[in-house]
């Protein structure tokens, strides 16, 4: 298989899962944050579908990766950006792809050292599975298993689009 | 060893090209530069935080062996560390071990035996940290805090990142370095960045007494008259007057140089009027700047010194990031080795 996914019924059911999740916990007011660099495409979306006045923020974890002592740091990390403080939040974390379960273990990570949230959902486009950690999405658009000579990537920021490649 | 590996200026890279050392602005290019600074960008993001700490040194020893004095530089080398979550180890070298005989090398195989992962070294001797790179102890990453006449890079690159700062672009801008070139260090790796970096003119303004003879092959211009020298400038950096390092006598007296050279507000004006102005510091006042200068809408001075620590916090993650991938890769290669066998 080779091509793009259809995006829009994901996207939809990230935002129906997150809606019902907010309002089954009580959460009226989420800070959402998206981890770059497709984390904050789709931050961007979903603050927009959940018409949320608050800007959303972003998160490079560059600097908290646990790969550091392997390949160095990464040497395009940009800075990092929440207009707010996470201290009693109710933090929506947003990235595209989950697998490993690494780099969300690093997001959270940087996350409390802005403050201590109140509490943490976790929203992902695709979930990948092999994960190596205990992480779980909360809310996701799609679980897919890949063939190991395929790939995906998500590209935008417009129109956001998800394309399956073959290696 | 490849090629690309050998040579003096290939001393501070890694095979592929990332920092293990940092001992000189000579042999980098503009986009390892560049790299330094957007690196540094985001370090100052770190900085502005309620915990301004990242764990990427974390579990690291960093030793500060000061061969010469220096509270900035070496407070900002400290906190640098702490905000990188290393293990930090001040060593005053110039009142210990060397007083009771020891060698610099053999005080350096003692460090390393203690596992240090990295030396930040000052020394008046120019050089000192290539050599304790190359020849002592290779494996620990050695940044050059200022070495004798030589060079003083992470100064130079906050300078650097002062300047993106406030002009945004390198492109089109005329800088001036102002002062005592003769005995500056910091002067030398300026040059060489700003050059780098694409400027559009490096003017040094001194009286020829404090200029080094080949002054024009590091790639500026010269002026010995400030007041010609002030005209159309976007940044102005002033050197700080090397008192302790002058020998026999270069000025007339300190009123005079501050007459000629000192950067007072009649001075000032006539650059333009968006000139910034910078001094490494510390700043002798009524010396080389007027305090309504230093003081002025136009300083960018406590700037540098913020942006001290985000560059710091940079190289030194940088090249211990280097250093690392570098024994992983050894590591790999080994054990491609014993499949073989």
């Amino acid at each position: 298989m080779n091509g793009q996914l259809d995006i829009e019924p994901l996207l939809d059911k990230m935002e129906a899962g997150l809606r019902q999740l907010l309002q089954e916990r009580g959460v009226s007011s989420p800070a959402l944050i998206g981890i770059r660099t497709g984390g904050v495409w789709l931050a961007a979306e979903l603050a927009r579908r959940l018409q949320l006045q608050e800007p959303f923020g972003e998160l490079d974890i560059s600097f908290y990766r646990d790969d550091f002592s392997r390949i160095g740091l990464n040497p395009k990390v940009k800075p990092s950006s929440l207009p707010f403080d996470t201290a009693d939040r109710d933090v929506v974390l947003i990235d595209d792809v989950i697998m490993s379960g690494r780099t969300i273990r690093a997001a959270m990570n940087e996350v409390f050292d802005y403050g201590r949230p109140a509490s943490i959902i976790l929203a992902t486009l695709v979930d990948l599975g092999a994960r190596e950690l205990p992480v779980q999405p909360d809310v996701r658009g799609l679980a897919l298993t890949l063939e190991t000579n395929q790939r995906i990537k998500l590209r935008g920021p417009d129109p956001l689009r998800i394309e399956l490649e073959q290696a | 060893m490849t090629a690309i590996a050998t040579g003096p200026h290939h001393l501070q890279l890694t095979r592929e090209g990332q920092l293990r050392h940092f001992l000189t602005l000579d042999g980098l290019g503009r986009e390892l530069l560049t790299d330094i600074l957007d690196t540094a960008d985001s370090f100052i993001e770190v900085g502005e935080r309620t915990i301004k700490k990242v764990p990427l040194l974390r579990g690291r020893t960093v030793v500060n062996l000061f061969f010469e004095s220096s509270t900035r530089t070496r407070s900002t080398f400290e906190l640098a560390a702490k905000r990188l979550s290393a293990d930090v180890l001040n060593l005053d070298i110039s009142t210990s071990a060397t007083s009771k005989g020891e060698s610099l090398a053999d005080t350096l195989y003692n460090l390393e035996a203690m596992a240090s992962d990295m030396f930040v070294v000052r020394h008046a001797q120019s050089g000192a940290p290539h050599f304790i790179a190359e020849s002592v102890t290779p494996k620990v990453a050695i940044i050059n805090a200022g070495d004798g006449r030589h060079a003083h890079p992470t100064q130079a690159m906050l300078d650097m990142l002062t300047i993106r700062q406030h002009k945004k672009t390198f492109a089109g801008l005329k800088v001036a370095i102002v002062g005592d070139v003769l005995h500056s260090r910091v002067a030398r790796s300026q040059i060489r960045a700003l050059n780098e970096l694409g400027v559009a003119e490096v003017r040094v303004i001194a009286p020829g007494t404090l200029l080094p003879r080949d002054v024009e092959a590091l790639g500026c211009t010269v002026e010995y008259d400030m007041l010609r020298g002030m005209k159309d400038l976007d940044v102005v950096i002033m050197l700080r007057l090397q008192k302790e390092r002058m020998e026999g006598a270069l000025l007339p007296s300190e009123g005079e140089f501050y007459r000629l050279y000192g950067l007072d507000r009649a001075k000032l004006a006539l650059a333009k009027p968006d000139c910034i102005v910078m001094h490494p510091g510390p700043i002798n006042r009524g010396v080389e700047i007027e305090s309504a200068v230093a003081d002025g809408p136009q300083s960018v001075i406590l700037n540098q010194v913020t942006n001290g620590i985000a560059i710091r916090m940079a190289v030194m993650s940088m090249a211990m990031g280097g250093q690392l991938a570098e024994r992983q890769q050894a590591l790999n290669d080994m054990a491609k080795q014993e499949v073989r066998l």
